[in-house]
Formats: C-alpha cells, sequence, structure tokens
C-alpha cells in the first residue's frame, strides 16, 4: 500500500501505522451494515448544469515562473533522478 | 483599555470612513500585536506563520467597501510572492505566482492582507497540532488546543491579533476552531466561494469561508466572496445579494433538532449550553422541533472514507519535483538514487504523520478490490445524508446542533488516538457531505471555555442563516472579551 501512495515509511513508523489505520477501519466498516440497494452514489453535492466554457487558447503561467520554484531545473525543464539509475 | 483590535471588522470600516481611525494605523496596531504575540514565545499563541512588513501603501482603500480593515489568511491560501505552504514541511520554502480568488476578491474590496495563519497540515486535523510550524494554543486557556484545522485563524480573530480571518472547513475546520474559541464562523454552501489558489486536501467537500468576532462581519466578509469563478468549474452564481443582517426576533421560525446530533457523545455542559440556545430562541418567538436525520450518525465513517480518498489522490502532486522539499538523493550505490526512490524520500521527509495515515487509508479505500466496499459505498452514504436533510427542511427552516461535542482539550491529550480525535467532528460533518451553509457561534461556557451553537440551512439559504444567527447571537450576549489579551 505505502509503495501505491509512493510513501517510504520507516521500519518504526509500520506497526504504528498499521494499528491506527485497523482502528479507523474497523469503525468506517459500520457502513457496510446500512441497505444501500439501489441508492445512488453521489458525484456533485449540488446541482451543476452547463459548467463547460468555450475552449480557446488563453495565456499560462510564463516558463520561468513555472519553473522558479523547482528544487532542480535544466534546459527549460523540471530535472528529476533517472528513472533508470 | 479599549483599543482599535477591540473594534469588529464593520465598527472599524466605519470608522475608517468616518475618518476616525486611519487603515494603516490599524493596519500597524495589528502588527504591534503580532509581533508582542511573537516576541512572548511559549505564552504566545503561535497563531501567525508570516505577517506582512508593512501596511499596503496604496492610500485608496479608505474609499474601498471593507475600507482598509486588515485580514488574516490561512496559510493554505496561495498568496503570491507570500510564503504557502498549508502548514507542510514538504511545500517549506513555496512562494505561489499567483494569488487565491477569494483573498483577491477581499482585497480588492478593501481587506489587505495582514498575515497566514497556522494550520494542521493540509487543513488534516481537529486541534492544530499537526503543523510544521507546532501547535496553536487557544487564547482561553493556552494549555489548551484551538481547534482545527483553521486553529491560527480563530485564535487570532479570538485574541485580538486580527479583525477577521479566512479559513476553510472540509468537514468542521471553520466551525470547530470557532466554536473552542469561542467566536463565530461560518461554511457556506458548497460552490457558493470560488476554491481557486485553496492547495487542495478534499476537493468535493473543501470550502472557504469567514472566521469573524460577530454575525454582521461574516455577513459582510462572505458578500465580498461568494460568486462564480471561471478559475474554479464546480463555483456557482449566487443567486441573491448577502445582505447585512437584522433580524431581532425568530417569530415563527420552525428550527430543527436532530436527536442523533444532540444526545449520546455529547458533553454534559455542552448539552446544557445547547439547550439554553433552544429556550433562548423560544424566547425570542421560534418554534423548537424535533427533526430525524436516521443517516447522520454514519456520517463520520462515510466522512473518512471519501475525505482521505480525495486527500491521496490531491497530495500526489507533492513529490519533489515541481516546488518545495525533495529528499537529498542517496548513493547510487544502495539502487535509491531511482526516480521512485526520490518520490518517495521526499514524501517521508516531507508529510507529518497524520497526512500520511490519511494517504495509506485514501488509496487503501480507492485499491482495486475494496473500492465498491469504501469508496463506492461511503458515496451511497453521503446520497442518503443529503436526502435526509432534504427531508428535514421540508419540515423546519434550520437545523441546530451543537457545533463540537466537548470544549477546547488538552494539547498533546488525543493526538495518540486518531479515532478520538475524529469523533471531534460528530456534529459537523454531516452539513459538509450534504453541501449545506451552517454556521458556529458561541452560546456560553462550560468550565469556564466557550461552547458553540450549530446553525445548519437549506444550499444557498445564507442569508436566512445568517439572520436567525444575528437574533440569536443578540439574545445570547457572548462576551468575548476575556480572551483579548
Amino acid at each position: 500500500m505505502a509503495s501505491l501512495a509512493r510513501l517510504a515509511l520507516a521500519e518504526e513508523e509500520i506497526e504504528p501505522m498499521a494499528r491506527e489505520l485497523s482502528a479507523v477501519l474497523e469503525h468506517v466498516a459500520r457502513i457496510g451494515e446500512l441497505d444501500l440497494e439501489g441508492v445512488a452514489p453521489t458525484s456533485h453535492v449540488v446541482e451543476v448544469t452547463g459548467a463547460l466554457r468555450p475552449d480557446e487558447p488563453r495565456p499560462c503561467l510564463p516558463r520561468e515562473v513555472a519553473l522558479a520554484q523547482a528544487p532542480a531545473v535544466a534546459d527549460d525543464g523540471f530535472l528529476v533522478p533517472s528513472p533508470q539509475a | 483599555m479599549g483599543g482599535a483590535h477591540e473594534l469588529t471588522a464593520a465598527q472599524a470600516a466605519g470608522e475608517i470612513a468616518a475618518g476616525s481611525l486611519s487603515a494603516a494605523e490599524l493596519f500597524e496596531a495589528y502588527r504591534a500585536r503580532a509581533a508582542a504575540d511573537a516576541a512572548a514565545g511559549e505564552h504566545g499563541l503561535n497563531c501567525f506563520t508570516w505577517v506582512a512588513e508593512h501596511a499596503p501603501r496604496d492610500g485608496a482603500a479608505a474609499a474601498a467597501p471593507l475600507a482598509g480593515v486588515p485580514l488574516a489568511v490561512k496559510d493554505l491560501f496561495c498568496t503570491e510572492g507570500v510564503p504557502s505552504q498549508s502548514g507542510s514541511r514538504i511545500l517549506a520554502g513555496y512562494l505561489p505566482p499567483y494569488t487565491a480568488t477569494v483573498v483577491r476578491a477581499l482585497a480588492a474590496a478593501g481587506a489587505p492582507l495582514l498575515a497566514k495563519t497556522n494550520q494542521d497540515e493540509f487543513a488534516m486535523g481537529s486541534s492544530n497540532e499537526n503543523s510544521a510550524f507546532g501547535p496553536v494554543r487557544n487564547p482561553w486557556d493556552r494549555r489548551r488546543v484551538p481547534g482545527g484545522s483553521s486553529g491560527g485563524s480563530a485564535a487570532a480573530v479570538a485574541a485580538g491579533l486580527a479583525p477577521w480571518a479566512l479559513g476553510t472547513d472540509t468537514g468542521g475546520s471553520i466551525r470547530q476552531p470557532a466554536a473552542l474559541c469561542g467566536i463565530v464562523g461560518l461554511k457556506p454552501t458548497y460552490g457558493a466561494v470560488s476554491r481557486y489558489g485553496m492547495i487542495a486536501f478534499a476537493s468535493s467537500l473543501d470550502q472557504a469561508g469567514p472566521l469573524t468576532r460577530d454575525v454582521r462581519d461574516a455577513a459582510l466578509a462572505l458578500r465580498h466572496m461568494v460568486g462564480r469563478d471561471p478559475c474554479d468549474a464546480t463555483s456557482l452564481a449566487f443567486p441573491e445579494e448577502i445582505a447585512e443582517p437584522a433580524a431581532e426576533r425568530l417569530d415563527g421560525v420552525r428550527l430543527g433538532v436532530p436527536e442523533e446530533l444532540t444526545g449520546e457523545g455529547i458533553e454534559a455542559g455542552v448539552l446544557d449550553r445547547f439547550n439554553a440556545a433552544l429556550a433562548s430562541a423560544e424566547e425570542l418567538g421560534a418554534q423548537i422541533e424535533q427533526v430525524r436525520l436516521p443517516h447522520a450518525p454514519h456520517a463520520l465513517s462515510a466522512y473518512y472514507v471519501i475525505a482521505p480518498a480525495e486527500a491521496s489522490s490531491n497530495l500526489a502532486r507533492f513529490d519533489g519535483v515541481r516546488y518545495g522539499l525533495r529528499a537529498a538523493s542517496s548513493s547510487k550505490a544502495d539502487g535509491d538514487g531511482d526516480l521512485i526512490g526520490m518520490y518517495t524520500r521526499t514524501r517521508h521527509d516531507g508529510f507529518g504523520a497524520e497526512v500520511k495515515r490519511r494517504i495509506m487509508l485514501g488509496t487503501y479505500a480507492l485499491s482495486s478490490g475494496y473500492y465498491d466496499a469504501y469508496y463506492g459505498r461511503a458515496q451511497r452514504v453521503r446520497t442518503k445524508i443529503a436526502e435526509d436533510f432534504r427531508a428535514a427542511f421540508a419540515q423546519v427552516e434550520l437545523i441546530l446542533t451543537p457545533t463540537a461535542p466537548s470544549v477546547a482539550f488538552g494539547l498533546g491529550e488525543k493526538t495518540s488516538d486518531p479515532l478520538a480525535m475524529y469523533l471531534n467532528d460528530f456534529c459537523t460533518v454531516p452539513m459538509s457531505l450534504a453541501g449545506i451553509p451552517a454556521i458556529s457561534i458561541p452560546c456560553g461556557l462550560s468550565q469556564g471555555l466557550p461552547v458553540g451553537l450549530q446553525i445548519a440551512a437549506p444550499a444557498f439559504a445564507e442569508n436566512r442563516l445568517l439572520d436567525a444567527a444575528h437574533a440569536l447571537e443578540r439574545a445570547l450576549a457572548f462576551d468575548s472579551a476575556v480572551a483579548h489579551v
């Protein structure tokens, strides 16, 4: 689960995490008792119609502004370690 | 001795407009109070993460509707060139290239940015103890929590360190700290206020709202916050102008009290104040009726599936690539110098324990094979909760509950038991799931600490909500001056 979440957990974090998550899951499992046959899941809580806008090009953040907060940049892009390393 | 910091925002705006107070003086007075609180160290409130260095130089503010009355803003609102890290180490040093729509709108109406406020990391918490900046203390008793996640905003307003503040509410994060600090906190209808520029927690629930000294200030702030924003596709045009609340009576108004949220699990002293508030409402002419919200007891379970699920998705963006923290690369010899290793180590170092817990919970609830049992089921419960409210609002105009099940608890008291912490949101989460507006107003003291009264209304009935809150506020005559120290 931690690797799915892209989260490294230290050895000493694993046991408390498992214990706390079990307690929470046990509590939320109570919704399993409800009869929800035929009930539609909520997709949006207030009615919204016509939320589409015209597909027109608009200015976006300049490249140097978008890159300004990055930990590492190279050649006008975000620099990351090689996936093959 | 009185001072400009004792004025409500509306009073201060009135004095500035009349020429008896200058906007620059007011701003400097608040800066001085922030500096004094910071200098108090361990005895201070730790409610600010950043304070403006000088008053805005634009002298035109006095002519704007909010007349230059300064505003404190929760850390998670992006503010251009001003640190915005949502209480997290993973956004250390982040300076956003743009400003959140609501902060811009309030600044344009004449409320300049005074300070950014401390909060639970990514708004996940009910005590403001999950912050990279350390816990906020409650101005009523500094050994106690201010509530969360907008704890810094609530403490600042309660202590006279800001005239008003912005917070965000996902499952109670405006209303619960407002209750625990003895001030007013309003969560608007989902979609009433733009979320553009808010660092997201759970997008189907997050709403911005004001934390204020009184109901009139909440209405004044909200008036300049609502409306459709082309940058947020879930925002909607508000159907009417937010009026100045003026009601003094509640003659003929039907108020519903749901037994599911006013019995078991609520502290006796809180129930006592709640019942006294109901008696006041009756004296004002209101009719109190029992209503049923049969699925409300399951709201907390549904919420603690839906919110972590959305958070696990929203927080995937924090990976050390585009902004904030990147973990130092380890040597290639241990095979960990790759891209995935950089992601996982950055997230290990950057996120606090509660955020990791919720990411894990959300990842689990969305994972193949568990989706239907958790997320799918929770979204069906959400539908039932919204139906419960619709049925209740066919019978009554407003619904009343306590805001929080207890008064402010001790720092460190609940940090080792996540489930006990989550139970703080018992009364506030149902309204969040239904997307309806709710306000918390102070309704008295228990054990010398403030108790909050929650009033909820149907979607877009904010004017009705504010009017009733105004009438009750007058009748309850809560004295908040004690926290202005």
